[in-house]
């Protein structure tokens, strides 16, 4: 009986547990004993585990009661062996909360009827793990019946009587995440009750940060956006998807706006005096500037330039200053030399004149040091007049003092709370599917001006490609495979002209080269199968 | 034209020439400001000119200040070359061991500031010593092969200069042609020095009298910490191979410590170097300087308030170091003043101003009256007057040119006695009123300085001066009070001088005096007696010493101290009190701050934390950590953000976020299965994560399917 009694008190740790950790940690110390049980157990381990399969039956607590602990026990063990992977992790968690109270008999004493009924009604959310302390905080308003700090005070004490301090600290850890999941199901009221935080937010921050970056695990859910029907929008479905969704504080918006808007002389008074402008706040700048562009810039030359868009460049940014506004003819050995032309160019003539709008100057693209030296250095010309736009958090890091200095800035707040349409349409942005439809248009176009021969061999590589799609280590194309097959179907006679081919394809990023453990090189193609095969289908109906 | 493309992310936008406008009118968006200000072409021209007075002076300052060290500098390149010029075997002995001489010029950490010193040095070399003078910049040369390209095309240009025309095109031809090395360099330095020297002896020396006659190379290099070391010591090592071909020099621009050459370049490099070191002036230095010339004088109509001053110095002093950026502040608040007040039109030189209260407009007028400061002064006077300022244009006209004069001469006495203050307390032991005189004048200005506790405890520390400081600090003062331009000083300072003879006068008395005493007290010390006794006497001759009535020199001294104190209580009144103070002075610190000293990230956190700060709305008004519900999508988002930790479960986001969401709409969650998410509230999901990744919280992680690291911690 003192062996069963030890037994509760681990059935006891390992029903909290959602972690494969701590039921490693059993099978360690009491599994030895459990596998000797199990072939006894085996009929109750098969019940216990059909009922985990439908647990949103209601039965499934009675039935749960009149299991012995150690069946139990052994089911956790046997579960855990059988679902390694995260996703039955899951349901496994969210099966043994309902089943705790009724099978510890002090604490099921405590538990209110009223709770019970709670639980019962909101089974099916019991899999949500909501972020940690909002969750904390929706608790703290229903949930403030006693039952739930004695049950784990009484369960931390049976710990501390036969278990180490180590394995305590172990189930503490573990008594947090039942007990947030079970606040989950609460419903958010009208008006979530606030909770003093903050004092205890800054008190606590130091140790909070060291707590989170201490360990390399990380306690979040295993749940997975494919087990949501809708997993991933394609641009045009969320645009008409947003156009949807009613627009807010209209009134406000366009008073934030018509601020704003009053600036735009005097922003012009300062762009002529030698300073920049830059602007930030949270929402999208891109129509203020517009307008400010539509309103004041109509009769001067100006250039607009969408750092937001992921293949804009400094080059390209100089290319159109020296060939729409100079009207310059050639080419240059570096943008530093195009530079040079501009600045003499403007420094020439001074009735020479630029406006310079940049939506986002703190792209991607665009924050690199030397874009921003050359940026500054334009900006410092004195005909040149630049007004721009950042709004990432720490934009301002690009910037040293001397290229400070070189811009000149005088900094607006123009917070407008407008979304980041354009900004983040293209497609880059995380959860949105990547339709392909750009990369699809680019391969054929590319493959167009290809020889039929060459066609025929991307034709062969797509085909291998696809063919081996379903498997998840291919490494690609080994290169004397390739020719084999290339010379089989008499599109090359040597693998130098194949190589050719193959440094073509590379240039216009159509296939990768990678080399494996073994030395060959294998080829790739960096385009989803999707997109590949929409290819094909064009490419079988062309011919 | 729409500015938004899948294929391109610049678009120009050039008018038709005819529309083009032909003339920049800035002074068209200075007017368009405001429709009700007045005198807009007159305001923008006074501060346009205000503003050119202040920028010369500036340069005035800087070109004043930088006299010593490049005048250092030339003697330093006369030396290091005088040998060469004479064509003696001491310099090619020298130049055996191949040295370049070097000089290393520590500019402190004001990076900004360097530019304009290295624009004057090199216009100064230019005039004085060397026509081929070539600054690099560390962005330029990114390998040795530029630096020379770079080195060689100054030169060329330079020498273009001194060359005759003829010779004009065929530089340029052979500019791009030219093979960069030092072997061509020295072949063009040898062909240019004997064309000079070849020239008939008058010619020369219209062309080149002010230059040596073969004059040095100098080479800058503007930011010697940022050269990638490879190019700095493969220059340096190439160059000291020709040294004995052509006369190099080479500056080194320094902003952190000489010891960085040493860790630049390794022994066997530096070795070849001979340095001198050359210190510039320090930016403090520089500042006080500027504020002595720029605020502190009448000569400019144009002030600062305290807190803007005290905005222009914090930045200063805890961001940057750079003066710089001092006068881009100073000027931006000229600019806002002017661009503000409409009264600014009467700020500038007395006599104008006088002539432009007469044109006011009856607006202009009652603009004046509204002004806070003239609102007291109404209230002072008798009644009669209070109507007659209210009602009568012609009156108040009047009456404005007078307090206008009345301001003016505020100043003029405002500033020396500051001065005369300033002197006091910098002699003092912990400076209670500050160690810069810019301190002092902040605490003049903001409030009236002799109520303070530091101004007690000044005047405390002052009652103790010794003698020999106070007559060195007195004589200082009359120095100050004579110098200045008020008239009301001529009493102060027959008062002051009067003080010193009397100083004078006592020193004899009082040393007769001093002995007399010392003399009574030994003589009873020296007596034998027994403890007690002892005692007993040092007790009384404590108790004489505290009761013992003052000496002349501390009556003296206080009668010092109590004028001082007369004059700082009549003349330092604070600004604030002035009467139609705001006609010159700039208040608005606020606006200098945003604009100069912006903190994008709090004004992103404040938005997305507390968007009733931007959107007055009733619904948005929440407690502190509460999440409204009603907030803009993103708002909630990102709080609901903050509670993560390092990893973002997407799924678990999404479902808390429709969660908040569905709570403002109404429905009841019970209602709603979990797993089916509405469509829209997915979609204004994703566009609210992906507004945060645009922001900088979160990005992609590869960690774990379906999350996002979080990549700020805390509240911001």
């Amino acid at each position: 009986m003192s062996q069963l009694e030890l037994k509760r008190s681990k059935v006891l740790e390992a029903r909290f547990v959602a972690d494969e950790d701590v039921l490693k940690h059993i099978s360690d110390t009491g599994g030895v004993k459990v596998r000797k049980d199990r072939a006894q157990l085996a009929l109750n381990v098969k019940r216990f585990v059909k009922k985990l399969e439908n647990i949103s039956d209601d039965e499934a607590q009675e039935i749960l009661e009149e299991q012995n602990y150690v069946a139990v026990l052994g089911a956790c063990a046997e579960a855990s062996e059988l679902a390694q992977t995260p996703g039955k992790n899951v349901t496994f968690d969210s099966s043994q909360y309902p089943e705790k109270p009724a099978s510890t008999p002090q604490s099921s004493k405590k538990y209110s009827a009223s709770n019970k009924a709670q639980l019962k009604s909101k089974k099916n959310e019991f899999v949500s793990t909501t972020p940690y302390r909002l969750r904390k905080r929706l608790t703290a308003p229903s949930l403030h019946s006693d039952s739930e700090s004695d049950y784990s005070a009484s369960c931390s004490e049976e710990e501390e009587e036969e278990k180490d301090h180590k394995e305590t600290s172990d189930v503490i850890l573990d008594q947090k995440t039942p007990s947030k999941t079970r606040a989950a199901p609460t419903p958010a009221s009208k008006k979530i009750p606030a909770k003093k935080l903050k004092e205890e937010l800054m008190s606590n921050l130091v140790e909070e940060y060291f707590e989170a970056h201490s360990s390399s695990k990380v306690l979040t859910s295993d749940r997975t956006l494919q087990k949501l029907q809708k997993r991933k929008l394609d641009q045009q479905t969320l645009l008409v998807l947003l156009n949807k969704a009613p627009p807010a504080f209209t009134a406000e918006l366009k008073e934030l706006n018509q601020q704003h808007e009053s600036l735009f002389s005097k922003w012009m008074l300062q762009l002529h005096l030698g300073f920049s402008i830059v602007l930030y706040g949270l929402g999208s700048k891109r129509d203020l500037l517009e307008k400010f562009r539509t309103s004041l810039l109509q009769d001067s030359v100006h250039l607009v330039v969408n750092g937001f868009f992921p293949s804009i460049t400094v080059k390209s940014i100089l290319n159109s200053i020296t060939e729409e506004v100079l009207d310059h003819v050639g080419t240059f050995r570096s943008p530093m030399d195009q530079l040079d032309l501009i600045m003499k160019r403007f420094k020439e003539d001074s009735s020479l004149e630029l406006y310079l709008l940049i939506h986002n100057l703190d792209s991607k693209m665009l924050r690199g040091d030397k874009s921003q030296q050359i940026l500054a250095q334009l900006a410092s010309l004195p005909n040149v007049h630049l007004i721009a736009s950042i709004d990432h958090i720490n934009a301002p890091l690009m910037w040293d003092q001397a290229k400070q200095s070189l811009y000149n800035w005088l900094w607006y707040e123009t917070t407008t709370f407008s979304p980041y349409l354009e900004e983040t349409s293209y497609e880059n942005s995380l959860l949105v599917q990547q339709s392909g439809s750009l990369a699809l248009s680019s391969l054929t176009h590319v493959l167009q001006s290809l020889t039929p021969n060459a066609r025929g061999i991307f034709r062969l590589l797509a085909q291998y490609h696809l063919e081996n799609k379903d498997n998840p280590s291919y490494p690609g194309l080994s290169f004397q495979d390739f020719y084999q097959r290339c010379r089989e179907a008499f599109l090359v006679n040597s693998d130098l002209t194949l190589r050719a081919q193959l440094t073509e394809f590379r240039d216009h990023k159509l296939i990768r080269t990678k080399r494996g453990t073994d030395g060959v090189e294998y080829l790739l193609i960096p385009v989803d199968n999707g997109t590949l095969t929409d290819f094909l289908e064009k490419e079988d109906e062309d011919m | 034209m729409s500015t938004s493309s899948v294929s391109k992310g610049c678009f120009v936008f050039k008018p038709s020439s005819k529309k083009r406008r032909i003339s920049s009118q800035t002074a068209d968006y200075f007017s368009e400001a405001k429709n009700d200000s007045e005198d807009s072409g007159l305001r923008f021209a006074t501060c346009q000119l205000l503003w050119k007075q202040i920028n010369s002076e500036t340069e005035k300052i800087q070109e004043e200040l930088n006299k010593q060290l490049f005048d250092n500098l030339i003697s330093f390149l006369r030396q290091s070359h005088s040998e060469f010029q004479t064509k003696k075997t001491e310099w090619m002995c020298r130049m055996k061991s191949s040295e370049i001489p070097t000089a290393a010029l520590v500019l402190g950490v004001n990076v900004t500031d360097h530019a304009m010193t290295f624009k004057s040095l090199s216009e100064v070399l230019q005039d004085n010593v060397t026509p081929y003078v070539v600054s690099l910049q560390a962005k330029e040369c990114p390998g040795i092969k530029h630096l020379l390209q770079k080195l060689m095309g100054q030169l060329m240009d330079c020498s273009v200069d001194v060359d005759s025309s003829e010779e004009d095109e065929c530089v340029n031809i052979s500019q791009k042609k030219i093979h960069c090395s030092m072997a061509s360099l020295s072949k063009w330095y040898e062909n240019v020095t004997k064309k000079t020297g070849s020239e008939t002896p008058s010619k020369k020396r219209t062309s080149s009298s002010r230059h040596w006659q073969s004059p040095p190379i100098v080479v800058i290099f503007k930011d010697m910490e940022s050269f990638t070391t490879k190019v700095l010591q493969d220059f340096i090592v190439i160059s000291s191979q020709h040294i004995h071909e052509f006369p190099l020099v080479l500056i080194f621009g320094i902003a952190t410590s000489p010891m960085i050459i040493h860790r630049l370049l390794p022994h066997s490099v530096s070795s070849l170097l001979c340095i001198e070191l050359f210190q510039s002036l320090s930016c403090k230095e520089h500042l006080a300087t500027v504020i002595d010339k720029l605020l502190l004088t009448t000569e400019f109509p144009f002030k600062l308030s305290e807190k803007v001053l005290q905005v222009l110095i914090n930045i200063f002093l805890y961001h940057d170091f750079s003066v710089q950026n001092f006068i881009k502040g100073f000027q931006l608040s000229i600019v806002e003043h002017f661009y503000s007040q409409p009264l600014s039109v009467l700020c500038c030189e007395l006599l104008e101003a006088k002539k432009r209260v007469y044109s006011l407009s009856h607006n202009q007028c009652e603009n004046i009256r509204s002004l806070p400061s003239f609102r007291r002064y109404v209230e002072s006077q008798v009644s009669e007057k209070q109507i007659a300022l209210l009602t009568e244009d012609s009156f108040l006209k009047e009456v404005t040119q007078e307090l206008l004069e009345d301001l003016h001469i505020y100043h003029e006495n405002y500033f020396p006695v500051l001065r005369c203050l300033h002197v006091f307390t910098t002699s003092l032991p912990k400076y209670p009123l500050g160690k810069q005189i810019r301190e002092l004048h902040c605490a003049c200005l903001g409030k009236r300085v002799w109520e303070t506790d530091e101004y007690g405890s000044a005047v405390q520390l002052l009652r103790m001066l010794a003698k020999a400081e106070l007559v060195a600090i007195l004589q200082k003062c009359v120095e100050i009070f004579t110098s200045s331009s008020g008239k009301q000083f001529s009493n102060t300072v027959e008062k002051l001088g009067e003080f010193l003879t009397r100083f004078q006068n006592l020193e004899v008395a009082e040393a007769n005096e001093a002995q007399d005493v010392c003399v009574s007290s030994q003589k009873e010390l020296q007596k034998k007696m027994d403890l007690y006794h002892l005692q007993k006497t040092l007790l009384e001759l404590k108790e004489s010493k505290r009761s013992k009535k003052l000496t002349k020199f501390e009556m003296l001294r206080f009668e010092v101290v109590d004028f001082i104190d007369s004059l700082v209580r009549s003349y330092l009144a604070p600004a604030e009190m002035q009467t139609l103070n705001e006609v010159v002075y700039f208040h608005t610190a606020n606006t200098l701050r945003e604009h100069l000293n912006a903190a994008p990230r709090i004004a992103l956190h404040t938005a997305l934390n507390n968007p009733y700060c931007y959107l007055k709305n009733q619904t948005l008004k929440s407690d502190v950590g509460c999440i409204s519900n009603t907030a803009p999508d993103i708002c909630i988002v990102y709080k609901l953000h903050l509670e993560c930790g390092r990893l973002i479960n997407l799924v678990d986001w999404l479902e808390a976020f429709s969660t908040v969401v569905m709570a403002v709409e109404g429905t009841d969650p019970d209602s709603v299965a979990t797993d089916q998410v509405d469509e829209i509230i997915h979609a204004r999901f994703i566009r609210a994560v992906s507004e945060l990744e645009l922001l900088g919280f979160i990005k992609p992680s590869k960690q774990k399917t379906d999350h996002v690291a979080r990549l700020t911690w805390g509240g911001c």
